[in-house]
């Protein structure tokens, strides 16, 4: 499903997936604010798969676009490597980079083993069954009210009325902070997010400056935690495991904005594209008011379909061959889980969302290996429950006007999305 | 053939005729027990196949490579008798092979 195709502004009438394979840089925000970076990824899947781009604002890079190669660098992080000493985990380094003062990101996406799992294990229990099920009345009581309040018959911004509101409110249950901090939480994970030249990048003085008072707001918190018996919150298991009980202030600072940016936006822009799926594909969706034992199928394949983390970056800590071409040691590797989502070799007819494909939990969104998100759970269990209580609510959500998407290719989320949401009618309930 | 036992948190069992040569979690897929995803299809990436072997049959099986401790590492509620089934080939020493599904909330 593309948009438009539109002519290059930067070189005229030419179109980048017009352009000779090596002129190629897919790296550009504006491609993936129109999805016009879809036929380019096709192509780069189709002739060059494992693809170098000598130039571009992020310097060199490898693009890996399909999805059994991306598969296999993300289960092989001994050659690939996340780690913050070799520029992390974003095509960005400078975001990741410590300069003289700067804020460095160092939570443990960007470690490798060992040092990844011992911190990992620390705040895993988070996610637990346990922990899901005593989560799970609270996300379908504020759900519940969130949707009760919306107001019917005029238009309003489901970004913000739902989609940020409810993801705020989760942040602020993992971290037990008062819900009058959430937007602060949320500020901090998008200025983190945001890279140089996509929306809601500032500059790196003004990121390092107000980082230091997300250290100082979690620092308090985390003397006050240790101090207490332990309990099920994030920074209660830091406080409290002997391998993140003592870290230094970057480091801490690192793991919480960590858990902040995983279980902010991306659960957040999932939200908002299940509405846009529910507009794009009209029938697939009217099928889970007569069966709503869909959900589970539809929100895997949202997830698969708006892929909210576009890329992850590794670095080859040796030479390495694929497909015919020899990436070095310390070159940059790019692996485009959009692109992967979309590889009409795994998932026919890719721009289409199918609750019926055999293998719709293979979508890389999530990512594979050591580093598979975390939150997973959470977020499926979320978008079911708010799925659960539109499909007893309403009988549609029409958008009223085209969304307007984040201009960023780290980010695939939405800015806004005005919608007018229609009751069930007595008739329609069951 | 083999038959290896699944047995669901809410003590749902199934007795399921698995191949020799096929993984535990082929034959848990195969059979719908609810519970073993396999999101990566059974390439040790993922850890949605995650199993507790029976505590009479741990002793029976081939240890466990470094990676399928790896992704074991990234998975929650981890015990003592956790594996990934997907790395448990069936064999027909390993018929009665009894297995438990961990809860997974949706």
């Amino acid at each position: 499903m593309n948009n438009d195709r539109q002519s290059d502004p930067q070189s005229g009438a030419i179109r980048i997936e017009d352009l000779p394979i090596e002129q190629i840089d897919v790296s550009q925000h504006r491609l993936f604010e129109t999805a016009e970076v879809l036929p380019v990824f096709a192509r780069l899947r189709r002739e060059a798969p494992v693809h170098y781009c000598p130039k571009s604002q992020f310097g060199p890079y490898w693009s890996i676009t399909r999805h059994e190669d991306i598969m296999r660098v993300d289960t092989d992080p001994v050659t690939f490597s996340s780690a913050i000493q070799n520029g992390g985990v974003s095509i960005d380094d400078r975001l990741m980079r410590a300069t003289k003062g700067d804020f460095r990101f160092e939570g443990f996406i960007a470690k490798d083993p060992p040092a990844h799992g011992r911190y990992r294990k620390a705040v895993q229990p988070i996610v637990s069954a346990e922990s899901l099920q005593n989560l799970r009345s609270l996300i379908q009581e504020r759900t519940d009210r969130i949707l009760d309040e919306l107001p019917v018959g005029e238009q309003f911004d489901w970004v913000e009325r739902v989609s940020v509101k409810l993801t705020t409110m989760m942040m602020a249950t993992l971290f037990d902070v008062p819900l009058a901090d959430a937007p602060k939480l949320a500020y901090w994970s998008d200025i983190t997010g945001a890279i140089e030249g996509a929306d809601g990048f500032v500059s790196y003085e003004h990121r390092t400056e107000q980082l230091m008072k997300c250290l100082d707001y979690f620092s308090a918190l985390f003397k006050e935690r240790a101090a207490a018996p332990p309990k099920f919150d994030l920074i209660s298991m830091l406080a409290h495991d002997p391998d993140t009980c003592n870290l230094q202030p970057m480091d801490f600072l690192g793991q919480v904005l960590l858990l902040i940016v995983g279980s902010n936006d991306t659960t957040r822009n999932s939200m908002s594209a299940s509405i846009n799926c529910l507009n794009l594909f009209p029938d697939e969706f009217r099928k889970m008011w007569a069966d709503p034992g869909l959900i589970d199928a539809m929100v895997k394949e949202v997830v698969r379909w708006q892929t909210p983390i576009a890329h992850q970056r590794r670095t080859a800590v040796k030479d390495v061959v694929m497909r015919d071409q020899t990436i070095r040691a310390g070159d940059k590797v790019v692996m485009w889980y959009y692109s992967g989502n979309r590889d009409e070799t795994v998932f026919p007819n890719p721009d289409r969302v199918r609750f019926d494909r055999a293998n719709i939990n293979h979508h890389l969104s999530f990512g594979f290996g050591i580093h598979r998100c975390m939150g997973m759970r959470v977020a499926e269990l979320q978008l079911r429950i708010l799925w659960q209580a539109i499909l007893e609510r309403f009988e549609a959500i029409e958008l009223v006007a085209a969304p307007k998407r984040i201009r960023s290719i780290s980010r695939n989320g939405y800015k806004e999305m005005m919608v007018r949401v229609t009751p069930r009618s007595a008739r329609t309930r069951q | 053939m083999p038959i290896i036992v699944y047995i669901e948190p809410d003590g749902t069992t199934h007795n399921i005729e698995v191949p020799v040569g096929w993984s535990v979690m082929e034959g848990a897929k195969g059979a719908a027990v609810r519970g073993i995803d396999a999101d990566c299809g059974g390439n040790c990436a993922c850890g949605t196949c995650h199993v507790y072997v029976d505590a009479k049959w741990t002793e029976q099986l081939p240890r466990g490579d470094d990676m399928e401790a790896a992704i074991l590492e990234s998975t929650s509620d981890v015990q003592p008798t956790s594996r990934l089934s997907c790395q448990i080939k069936v064999t027909e020493q390993l018929d009665g092979l009894t297995v438990r599904v961990p809860l997974v909330v949706r």
